[in-house]
């Protein structure tokens, strides 16, 4: 038991508590600086933007993640996911300007439906999520194969594209925002505001106990399945960030789900739930981003990627296993 | 039976136990002769399992010594037990339900021929062991998952059997079985025992007791408090020796008998999987208590009234209107709260804070209905009025003593206005001080009108509360009794009253 002292105590002091974000903002500044001996132009204004408008998606990606495990579960299919988005919106658009909107729409739509699949096989079937978004994964890069017959075919039209490659040009002090940044943004804020609302408070609850939440009237199984669903749609604007900066490929999404996973860990967050906080997911994809700009200044090869993301994973989920049971 | 004892097959002598200080046992003797029952009979909590679990090597003692087969042992283990022979039937079974019969008894010392496991030798012999003990209906190849739980318990026994057991532990050999297999499980004893098989027989059934040991050992808080013949003891007699000791506690006063409130919530006749014919009344103002042992069908009465495990029978009605709680919210809506019995695995969210913890139930059901502000200051005088001791209302749950993380959870359902309130043990490992702290608020939640059903096994702590208590036995009740019930009353119902049957 903690020293008991009088209720209310309204001094703040910064507090290193599992799941708290100051470890990574930690990790995040000493790779600034490592950075900026190395590479000081990389922290001016324009590199420094596109920089973070490059990371917008795994960004997202991680913020998606972030809703999935703290809930208690995982979410595998996000890559496959983003592929298959920008491989239909490329077949969809076929280089039609006009289609663009509705497209978007769509793909919203198709992340949105995978999420929700993901959810009621998840909840309603009771099959593990691990095996879940194994399977959706497997399922998603068959059918984008199948559909079309193995080259991805059409274009993107250059409106569907400028979300990812554009920029508001000539902002005072920062110079070049490019859209993503913006999208990002706009859409942390929503993540984090989510995060302090009810239900983002029941999402960390019924990650940090099930039955207890169950037992409280919170309906378990539809809180999840929106989590999967927030995971779907995270993916879904990620494709089109991704689609627009860097094209239509079967490789479009490729470890993504690696990607985001890793970011979660790293930013605090406990795999099997109930603890962290979405900045810190957000936080640790903008580390991981800013870790492979590192290697490539110092000339580590781009080949060593997956080892050092799986090297964080272990380390990471070792560090707070250690940490929890040591309390 | 009482025919001259040989030399005892196991003698324990000033048998101590402690765990995190607590004394669980203390100075108790008891010896089993071959081919003698020896019942163990006391209250939930009266350390039963613990001298079981030490027999069977699970614990060692800190205090005293084990004597089998006349030498002094202290067994390093189950495994060491079982070689010395020491066999344990436990509550839940210990079987692969994919392998055969034989897989089973013989698991882990398979006969081998030629480096190989000797298939047909090892089927040979289990039916040999099966027919030994009169069990010759068993097929020895059939798959233990398509067995009945009674034939499942003959597997274990053969198991045990396998490994030339001289000492049988039958911890609530019954509590599974239906009627009609008890009376095989009978036979089988009696089978054992003619081998010379000594059992060491722990249950909560007076009846069995009487119609299978030859001695009797009463358990209470840990101590030996006699051991009887079987054949001079009464029902009476062994219900006093389990309880007995006097009320020293002090409790709110109860509400007024003679003018008791509406009925708020009435349940005829109804049933579900653990539950059968169950009536009950709650009244407003009431602190209705519900005594019985473990596993009698208390908390699934509650988990059927809260919609968990709903009633599949019956009728429930709330203030006269029939209603059906179909699940917790459903519940939650009629205006029923639950604290649960097991707060750790379903009271609490540990990592949350402390205003999330109270916050829970009011954010998952009546999100729409308050501004978050004003909801989440109620909650802070919630919390306040309760005095919940804390850092602060970000303080992370876990870190609270029991008794204040049970309050938290209490104010949780406050924050709900409920009006009938279901407490399943609520001073379960809590200190002294909270534990009046709560008893003192769930009064005041039945003055201010609320009908309260309260689970306890804490004896004194029904006695004091209840304004009625109902008995509950094997899925029924067994009796109501007024205020004013003794410790004597509650047990006797709760074991069943046998005489007539031992007779």
């Amino acid at each position: 038991m903690q020293t008991v002292q009088p209720r209310s105590l309204p001094l703040r002091l910064p507090r290193v508590r599992p799941g708290g974000v100051l470890p990574i903002l930690l990790i995040l500044a000493v790779l600034l600086v490592l950075v900026g001996i190395r590479q000081p132009d990389f922290l001016a204004p324009p590199s420094l933007m596109s920089f973070l408008g490059r990371s917008a998606p795994i960004i997202l990606l991680a913020a998606g993640q972030y809703f999935v495990i703290v809930s208690g579960e995982f979410d595998l299919s996000v890559g496959s996911l983003v592929t298959a988005q920008v491989v239909v919106a490329a077949r969809l658009i076929d280089s039609d300007p006009a289609r663009t909107w509705p497209v978007v729409l769509l793909l919203l739509a198709f992340g949105a439906l995978v999420g929700l699949v993901n959810g009621l096989v998840t909840t309603r079937l009771r099959v593990p999520s691990f095996i879940t978004t194994l399977g959706m994964f497997l399922i998603l890069v068959g059918a984008v194969y199948l559909w079309s017959d193995g080259a991805p075919k059409g274009g993107l039209s250059e409106e569907f594209r400028r979300f990812g490659r554009r920029a508001f040009e000539d902002v005072p002090l920062l110079g070049r925002v490019p859209y993503a940044l913006l999208v990002l943004v706009v859409l942390a804020v929503a993540a984090v505001l989510l995060m302090r609302s009810d239900f983002g408070r029941t999402l960390v609850a019924v990650g940090d106990n099930p039955r207890t939440a169950e037992l409280s009237g919170v309906r378990v199984w539809r809180t999840r399945t929106i989590a999967f669903i927030l995971s779907g749609l995270a993916a879904a604007v990620a494709a089109i960030l991704l689609g627009g900066y860097s094209g239509v490929s079967f490789q479009a999404g490729a470890g993504l789900e690696f990607g985001a996973i890793t970011a979660v860990v790293l930013g605090g967050v406990a795999l099997g739930g109930g603890r962290g906080a979405v900045v810190g997911a957000m936080l640790g994809a903008l580390t991981l981003e800013l870790l492979f700009a590192l290697m490539n200044f110092y000339g580590v090869s781009g080949a060593l990627r997956s080892t050092v993301q799986g090297g964080i994973i272990l380390l990471a989920v070792a560090v707070s296993a250690t940490r929890s049971s040591s309390r | 039976m009482s025919d001259p004892r040989p030399v005892p097959l196991l003698t324990l002598r000033g048998i101590g136990k402690s765990f995190l200080g607590v004394r669980v046992l203390d100075g108790v003797d008891l010896d089993v002769a071959p081919g003698e029952v020896h019942a163990v009979v006391g209250e939930n909590g009266a350390g039963k399992s613990t001298l079981m679990k030490i027999v069977s090597g699970g614990y060692t003692p800190d205090e005293g010594t084990v004597e089998f087969a006349g030498e002094p042992r202290t067994f390093r283990g189950p495994r060491d037990a079982q070689r010395a022979g020491v066999g344990i039937i436990h509550q839940e079974f210990n079987l692969l339900p994919e392998r055969t019969v034989a897989e089973n008894v013989y698991l882990g010392h398979e006969p081998v021929r030629r480096g190989l496991v000797d298939r047909r030798g090892m089927l040979d012999r289990t039916r040999q062991l099966l027919a030994s003990i009169g069990e010759t209906a068993l097929p020895a190849d059939a798959r233990v998952g398509q067995l009945g739980v009674a034939q499942q318990q003959v597997v274990e026994i053969a198991k045990a059997l396998a490994l030339d057991a001289r000492l049988l532990i039958m911890d609530e050999p019954t509590a599974a079985l239906a009627d009609h297999e008890v009376e095989l499980l009978y036979g089988l004893v009696r089978r054992l025992q003619e081998r010379g098989i000594g059992l060491l027989y722990v249950s909560h059934r007076l009846a069995e007791v009487f119609d299978l040991s030859g001695r009797i050992t009463v358990l209470k808080d840990g101590r030996r408090v006699t051991t009887v013949d079987t054949a001079d003891a009464t029902a009476d007699e062994l219900v006093r020796h389990m309880v007995g000791r006097e009320l020293s506690s002090y409790y709110p006063d109860r509400a007024d008998a003679d003018d008791p409130g509406p009925v708020r919530l009435s349940v005829r006749d109804a049933g579900n999987r653990k539950l059968r014919g169950v009536s009950l009344e709650l009244r407003a103002g009431q602190v209705l208590g519900i005594g019985g042992l473990q596993g009698s069908g208390r908390s699934a009465l509650a988990r059927a009234l809260f919609g968990v495990s709903p009633f599949s029978t019956g009728e429930v009605t709330l203030a006269g209107k029939p209603v059906r709680l179909r699940s917790p919210r459903a519940a939650m809506r009629a205006g029923i709260a639950y604290v649960t019995e097991d707060r750790k695995a379903e009271g609490i969210v540990p990592r949350q804070s402390v205003l999330d913890n109270a916050l829970l139930a009011s954010r998952a059901v009546f999100a729409a209905r308050s501004g978050h502000a004003a909801r989440t200051e109620r909650v802070r005088e919630l919390l306040a009025a309760v005095e919940v001791r804390a850092a602060g209302d970000d303080q992370e749950i876990r870190f609270l003593s029991g008794g204040n993380q049970q309050k938290v959870v209490l104010a949780r359902w406050l924050a709900l206005n409920p009006r009938i309130l279901l407490f399943d043990e609520p001073t379960r490992g809590i200190d002294v001080g909270a534990k009046s702290a709560i008893h003192n608020l769930i009064r005041r939640l039945a003055q201010d009108g609320a009908a309260v059903l309260m689970i306890s096994s804490d004896l004194p702590e029904l006695l004091g509360m209840s304004d009625r208590i109902v008995v509950m036995r094997d899925g029924r009740i067994a009796g109501e009794l007024p205020a004013g019930a003794t410790e004597e009353d509650v047990m006797a119902l709760a074991v069943g009253t046998v005489r007539e049957a031992a007779a």
